[in-house]
């Protein structure tokens, strides 16, 4: 059976500032199953970039293994794609991103390929603060393999199979968090108003942007008794403000007047504004982002939205001071010494 | 009397400052003009256990170990009875005799010198560490007066070495006068070894392996390196950061031309070059076998995906954790096969500094050019040990080789660009990079099989049809290679010995000593896989081959089997694996006892 994407679209599909309709931002035709949550994020990427005037050819997906890591060819067809190996995407971003520094990186992961065989790899992407975007779709099961428990699965969540979790779930956000993320953010796939300025703020943002999306298996985890399930996720969900994400340059616009607002300079001159935002609520606070985190799980709420920002955060480039040009851009006569140095060398080795 | 030819062996402590006065020795002898081959032999161990130092000193120009010691350095009575059992009968067994020797180890074929180290040195400085580093300078002087070393070569050779400390020259030359002094007084009498000056080495240097790799990838365009750190490969990535703070440190800014990032494992250190490589960049890392088996993961995603990757494997002694500081060629198989499904890859086999610097940076281009994994497989041995090497050098006029990549112009021009496309016939097809053309040239990289425009396929016939491009490839790679170098022997012979890396010091020592007795063979020495037409040809045209290697699974001629077909009754392996770099008379041994079994059955 052959899939054929239909091409016709409105005549007056709306331009970004680059010439582009939001088209030029999809990919091919999605081969998961219908309903899958993952669509829902892929169509809130390709709206994120189409928003943000983002050029495709500047933007790199890298992927890892599972049914998360297959949508980056749902999405952004004229970019270049690196579908890798499960569980080792934030290696094959680092090597990318070191060789080229001003590419945006646009991680996708599931929550096997983050939290169970990617675990290792996932800790240490943090610690060096790449810069990248780094989205787990997270479902709390193993979809390809046909639904066994991930390590997101809450304790006490039950499958498909009836069969109920024992062990405590790896919370990615809150990892995030401690291991010193300096942009954490968690939402829901199907709250898409959310997600598209969250992934615009995480591309803006210089260094590593965690998104934790929960986006439920409709074929093997949405279930009554799963805590990864439509129904439950929208029982259960607590935003901590709305979120705007302001380009440079761009009047802001307040459409709420009652709670609290605050806004936070990105250091691109963009802005994030947050609108009726949580009481007692500091997302520039990382202690306060970690106590809020436990509270929620306390109280069986699942948190959404900028959970924690620090727009000052210095990525790996700048720890280790490399050149401003991208290193796969410096010339053979910038990188060869020549044979005049080499005399040198030998008459030291002699 | 032996001139210029004869072994040393010090027996030290570890952590106690031995390596740079045993190698101050070492280096006197090359100034002397006379080939000097040392080897480390150390324990996996910080501080504390017995480590030795073998210098092997030869007019001829032997750069191999040789068994039998001639003069041991015992500083360690941890390792005496281990250190009086190995001299030769006539040897000479130099001791620090602060302490009395046991009688357990006083042989009668072999003559002490006694000297009370500890004692000198404690008489002449009050500082701990002092006492210790300068009991080190003693034995020097000491062995400098004993054979006759020139003393000014070690002035030389301080005022080298502590150029802008300059108050430590004297007390350095102090205390090798207090060694020398000694044997004056106590020993006047010359021994039978002893060095002579010559004209040996001409415009030679004396290098390690690993920092000629880490030369050759700042000199071969790498600005990126990824690595876990693993003995004995470590140093390759240190030197790769030293060098690079000297040629690669950007005058105005101040910032690096290079980035080094120190992985969380070997996964993720060769997932970070294969990263770096597909977007364009020239990285690398290294590393050793538990890292390579690590690795595989990686290499068979690159193999198939067709990304460029550098990795030099510093073999040491497997399987498993095995013997970190010996050194063994024993990744051969894994390396040539690394990874599941039907994976092969390059291969190169450096055998002396020069080949380990100019292979490296010829690695950039190759991997490049066939876009696919490059592995060169060297040693501790070679990487950990210096040796007398023929100078580097660089074509100013050489241009990297970067291999078939469009540039935007060429993506506008291409009238039907597909990834994995055979467009040439040579099995290599032409890629893009990100961030090249804002329209064309994008494509999704994976491991799963593709078609020829990079999209996922279930086709047999696609799959089918993209390995067999990457078995014309393989042929492509054949001729690009470093081809083997042939030793043909001066009589006609039909028997054939072949050897690799640094089995090759030894191999050609051991065809000089079978030639003294009248058996002439030819030899090869292999230098790159897959195997090129000389190689090819060679193992034809000779009745019986001799392959030195190692490990002792013969994986070389293993190799030989797989890829070429050669019937096992024709290949008579020579296996060293005990860790210790292999020996001429290991080989010598071999072949002639081998060829006086055949004289006899016929």
């Amino acid at each position: 059976m052959t899939y054929i994407k239909p091409k016709f679209r409105h005549p007056d599909l709306q331009k970004n500032k680059l010439g582009y309709t939001i088209d030029y931002y999809e990919g091919s035709l999605s081969t998961l199953c219908a309903g899958c949550g993952h669509d829902s994020i892929s169509g809130a990427i390709i709206r994120a970039c189409f928003e943000a005037n983002i050029e495709p050819h500047k933007v790199a997906k890298m992927s890892g293994i599972g049914c998360s890591s297959k949508t980056p060819a749902y999405f952004l067809s004229n970019s270049h794609g690196f579908n890798s190996v499960h569980g080792r995407m934030p290696s094959v971003a680092t090597g990318a991103n070191m060789a080229n520094r001003d590419l945006i990186y646009f991680g996708v992961s599931g929550d096997g390929d983050t939290a169970s065989i990617g675990m290792g790899q996932f800790v240490h992407v943090i610690r060096r603060n790449l810069n990248m975007v780094y989205l787990v779709m997270n479902n709390g099961c193993y979809g390809l393999t046909k639904g066994q428990d991930s390590a997101t699965a809450d304790c006490g969540s039950k499958n498909k199979s009836g069969n109920i979790n024992l062990y405590e779930g790896i919370d990615l956000v809150s990892l995030g968090l401690e291991l010193g993320a300096g942009f954490v953010a968690q939402s829901f796939s199907g709250d898409k108003g959310q997600l598209v300025p969250l992934i615009k703020a995480a591309m803006a943002h210089p260094g590593f942007a965690l998104i934790n999306v929960v986006s439920p298996c409709v074929t093997f985890n949405n279930n009554v008794g799963s805590t990864k399930s439509y129904d439950y996720i929208r029982e259960h969900i607590e935003a901590t403000s709305t979120f705007d994400f302001v380009p440079e340059m761009t009047e802001i616009k307040t459409d709420y007047s009652e709670g609290e607002t605050k806004q936070i300079a990105m250091h691109d001159g963009s802005l994030i504004q947050l609108n009726k935002l949580t009481k007692d609520w500091d997302p520039t606070n990382r202690s306060s982002a970690m106590n809020a985190m436990l509270n929620a799980k306390e109280n069986n709420e699942f948190l959404t939205g900028l959970i924690y920002i620090n727009p000052e955060s210095l990525e790996t480039h700048e720890l280790i001071q490399t050149s401003k040009t991208p290193l796969n851009q410096l010339s053979q006569s910038t990188l060869c010494p020549g044979n005049m140095a080499l005399a040198e060398i030998n008459a030291d080795l002699r | 009397m032996n001139i210029n030819d004869f072994v040393v062996r010090f027996a030290n402590v570890n952590g106690t400052g031995s390596a740079s006065a045993n190698y101050l020795f070492t280096k006197a002898i090359f100034r002397m003009g006379v080939p000097v081959t040392p080897k480390n032999i150390f324990p996996s161990n910080i501080q504390g256990l017995p480590t030795w130092y073998e210098v092997r000193v030869s007019e001829k120009g032997y750069l191999g170990r040789r068994e039998g010691i001639d003069l041991m350095v015992a500083v360690n009575p941890q390792s005496f009875a281990q250190d009086v059992a190995s001299v030769k009968s006539g040897g000479y067994f130099l001791y620090d005799s602060t302490k009395k020797l046991a009688k357990e180890f006083l042989r009668d074929d072999i003559n002490y010198i006694e000297i009370p180290l500890m004692e000198i040195s404690n008489s002449n400085y009050s500082d701990a560490r002092q006492r210790q580093l300068f009991k080190n300078i003693i034995y020097v002087g000491a062995l400098c007066e004993l054979l006759k070393i020139e003393f000014n070569v070690f002035e030389d050779l301080f005022a080298e070495q502590f150029k802008g400390k300059e108050k430590l020259i004297p007390l350095n030359v102090t205390a090798l006068q207090l060694g020398m002094n000694y044997i004056k007084e106590h020993y006047p009498n010359t021994l039978n070894i002893k060095v002579e000056r010559r004209d040996l080495l001409k415009s030679k240097i004396l290098a390690e392996g690993n920092a000629a790799c880490a030369l050759g990838a700042v000199y071969g365009g790498a600005t990126f390196a990824a690595w876990y750190p693993i003995t004995p490969s470590t140093s390759v990535i240190d030197g790769y950061a030293d060098y690079c703070k000297q040629f690669r440190i950007d005058k105005e800014t101040g910032r690096k031309n290079y980035a080094i990032v120190q992985a969380e494992d070997e996964l993720a250190a060769m997932g970070m070059v294969l990263g770096a490589m597909w977007n364009g960049a020239r990285a690398f890392t290294s590393t050793s076998g538990p890292g390579l088996s690590l690795m595989n993961e990686f290499l068979g995603l690159a193999y198939f995906a067709e990304i460029p990757a550098v990795l030099i494997d510093v073999q040491r002694t497997g399987p498993s954790t095995g013997m970190p500081t010996r050194t063994q060629q024993s990744d051969v198989l894994e390396a040539a096969y690394a990874s599941h499904g039907d994976t092969k890859h390059v291969l190169l086999f450096p055998s002396n500094p020069k080949e380990c610097f100019d292979m490296t940076a010829d690695a950039f281009d190759l991997a490049e050019h066939l876009q696919t994994p490059i592995i060169m497989l060297t040693d501790l041995d070679l990487g950990m040990n210096d040796h007398i090497s023929e100078p580097y050098e660089w074509n100013d006029l050489r241009q990297y080789n970067r291999g078939k990549v469009l540039t935007a112009e060429g993506l506008d021009a291409a009238q039907q660009w597909g990834r994995y496309l055979d467009v040439d016939g040579d099995g290599i097809p032409y890629r893009t990079l990100p961030g090249t053309h804002p329209e064309k040239g994008s494509f999704f990289t994976r491991g799963s099989s593709h078609t020829e425009y990079a999209a996922y396929t279930e086709s047999s016939d696609e799959y089918r049809k993209g390995m067999e491009r990457l078995l014309k490839k393989w042929d492509t790679a054949k001729t690009l290679v470093p081809s083997s170098i042939v030793y043909p022997s001066k009589k006609k012979s039909d028997t054939g010995v072949i050897f690799f890396g640094t089995s090759t010091y030894s191999a050609e020592e051991a065809m000089d000593k079978l030639a003294e007795k009248n058996i002439h063979v030819d030899a090869l020495r292999l230098r790159g896989f897959p195997f090129d037409k000389a190689f090819e040809e060679f193992v034809s045209s000779h009745k019986q081959i001799f392959v030195i290697e190692q490990n002792r699974d013969a994986q070389l001629k293993s190799l030989m089997m797989i890829e070429l077909g050669t019937e096992a009754s024709k290949l008579h392996s020579v296996l060293n694996f005990d860790g210790m770099p292999i020996t001429a008379d290991f080989i010598f041994n071999q072949i002639a006892s081998s060829f006086k079994a055949q004289v006899s059955n016929t």
